[in-house]
């Protein structure tokens, strides 16, 4: 290697700078988060007066009671709540019956197979074909809508399917048939087992996704249907006061407006709280599961 | 030992004919059996009904049985009033969201890569990821607080009250800065673990041959990525004309429409809320073909450039 000379800081100046660099980094993301949590839990009048940037003012947890009160966002969050879980085994079990099949390199057909479900990721029919055929399986107004059209994640299919092929040595599965286990008794208690890692990273890939989807409801589902996203337009978007809202609270406009405002802030909290608790305990299988996708897809 | 067995298990393989193979792995067939109708019935059904783009669609007649009136629609679109102003600003909205975006994770994932605590190395990873978790409903309702021109948070660092949402200057600035808060972090993901690969001994030699960390940076993890960079630029540009569009509809109003009003609103405004599903349907497919050009174009510049190709 040829010598360079020396240029440039000391490794304890880089590693101050690099320090500083992603500190202030994490603060600029971290900022509007936490200054929507402190908001939710402040007298709205201050919050727009700016005077809780940095700490809640009339600590008050009226804003979240409201939210649970409103009919609304509670029938959302009971339809978010069936749609990610029912949406979320649904989506991984797909994942994990195209995924494996394809890592066995013995079966006739595996790569047409792969092309078949890759050629998906690529083209598509577009968003009315789509639509109309949706509607066409009677699939209108149906929760399924959400479930089936997009049921077979390709790009999810083979970071599994990678991850098979890498992750679980051969050895274990033909030891497994050679005790006369059928390949699928294998799959089911050897290779579902060795797999809770990627495993983990799919369950919270699709409960993310099902969680804050709003678009696919919008266009499929009725009014009383919607998720708690879609709730949310009207809240957040639209600005909409809450007919059960403005009937039960007595004080009149100034008090009505100060509550809208407050649901406003509690609501982004309540919307985005679970999945923001969930991610970091999978956070360290990320890397891995992405490089596996990205390098062989 | 395992080179051994596979070679085996090969030879075997080989002995047996294709129909036994094929009924020795029925039960994998099986398996891959619902996947596949799904596929077959969502994805290739509704591309076979694009032809609906070059048909006048009757839900009656259904996608091969509507009639045929060659590229009205796409004539229709091309005569419409608002399709100039559409082009410019999906292109647009694309072009500088790529060129702003493109190049933060790739910084992010060489300042935390470089970063020597392990420990502030995560809490530094899982606050980046965040936003990326967050539903775009949820951070377009964020975006309409902050820039609420009474009280919103901008307003009130600037101390100043302009209506962002309705100043069309303002959007696309707000659609790409808000963009890179919430995926720059995931983003660069894919770098680091890209950078994981990086031989720690070449760093050991490299400080041995006293480079500094930014040399260190420059001469080994560059290099490294750029593959990566070239492969996720190409997949990026094929995507060029795929603006994020439930942000755009988030963030439109009538008052930015001016840079809001872009192709892909356009579709679900008429195939959707209007149901002219063949018109709708020929104006997507108008973008897709767009997408394919500057696809192989990028394609074909990359290969020249860098040596690196994708498709």
């Amino acid at each position: 290697m040829k010598k360079e000379k020396k240029t440039g800081f000391s490794d304890k100046t880089s590693d101050i700078i690099l320090l500083v660099f992603c500190t202030v980094i994490m603060l600029i993301v971290a900022y509007p988060l936490y200054y929507v949590l402190v908001a939710s839990v402040s007298d709205p009048y201050d919050v727009y007066a700016g005077k809780t940037f940095l700490l809640p003012s009339q600590f008050t947890l009226k804003g979240y009671e409201s939210v649970f009160a409103d009919k609304r966002i509670f029938s959302g969050y009971l339809n978010s709540i069936k749609y990610t879980v029912i949406g979320t085994v649904f989506s991984v079990v797909m994942v994990y019956i195209s995924a494996y099949p394809l890592s066995v390199k013995s079966l006739p057909g595996r790569k047409w197979i792969s092309i078949f479900f890759i050629i998906t990721m690529y083209f598509g029919g577009g968003l009315v074909p789509t639509y109309l055929v949706v509607k066409e399986t009677g699939l209108l107004n149906n929760m399924w809508a959400l479930f089936l059209p997009g049921g077979v994640s390709v790009a999810n299919v083979i970071i599994v399917r990678n991850f098979f092929e890498t992750s679980i040595p051969a050895e274990l599965k033909e030891a497994a048939e050679i005790d006369g286990a059928s390949q699928f008794t294998t799959f089911l208690k050897v290779v579902i087992p060795l797999s809770k890692s990627i495993m983990a990273v799919m369950v919270v890939f699709s409960m993310v996704a099902f969680w804050n989807d709003w678009f696919t409801s919008l266009i499929y589902l009725s009014g009383e249907q919607a998720p708690l996203p879609l709730v949310l337009r009207n809240i957040l978007i639209r600005s909409e006061i809450s007919a059960s809202q403005s009937s039960t609270i007595s004080g009149g406009y100034a008090e009505l407006n100060k509550i809208t405002e407050m649901i406003k802030f509690s609501s982004i909290i309540v919307a985005a709280a679970p999945m923001l608790i969930i991610y970091p305990f999978v956070q360290k299988y990320f890397e891995k599961g992405f490089l596996a996708g990205a390098v062989k897809g | 030992m395992k080179k051994r067995l596979s070679s085996q298990e090969n030879g075997l393989v080989r002995k047996k004919s294709l129909s036994r193979r094929i009924r020795q792995h029925w039960q994998l067939y099986a398996l891959l059996l619902v996947p596949i109708v799904l596929t077959i019935i969502y994805k290739y059904i509704p591309m076979y009904g694009i032809q609906i783009a070059f048909r006048d669609y009757k839900p009656s007649r259904g996608f091969s049985g509507s009639e045929w009136v060659g590229f009205e629609w796409f004539e229709r679109l091309f005569t419409a009033p608002n399709f100039k102003r559409m082009v410019k600003n999906t292109v647009l909205l694309s072009f500088w969201s790529l060129v702003c975006s493109f190049p933060v994770p790739i910084i992010l994932a060489l300042a935390i890569n470089q970063l020597r605590f392990k420990k502030y190395k995560k809490v530094v990873q899982t606050v980046l990821y965040a936003p990326h978790f967050i539903s775009i409903m949820v951070v377009c309702g964020m975006l309409r607080i902050f820039l609420s021109p009474s009280g919103g948070l901008i307003n009130l660092l600037m101390d100043s009250h302009i209506d962002f949402l309705s100043e069309s200057g303002a959007f696309r600035p707000m659609y790409i800065l808000s963009g890179i808060w919430q995926e720059a972090g995931w983003g660069s993901i894919i770098y680091l673990a890209t950078l994981s690969a990086v031989d720690p001994a070449l760093y050991e030699a490299a400080k041995i041959d006293g480079a500094s960390m930014f040399q260190r940076i420059r001469h080994i993890d560059i290099p490294q990525l750029v593959p990566m960079i070239v492969l996720q630029l190409i997949m990026s540009a094929g995507s060029l004309m795929n603006v994020g569009f439930e942000k755009v509809m988030l963030l439109q109003t009538e008052l930015n429409k001016a840079t809001s009003d872009v192709i892909a609103v356009y579709v679900y405004e008429q195939g959707i809320v209007n149901a002219k599903y063949s018109y709708s349907t020929a104006v997507g497919l108008f973008n897709t073909v767009i997408n394919i050009i500057l696809l192989i174009a990028v394609n074909k510049i990359s290969k020249k450039a860098a040596d690196v190709s994708f498709v």
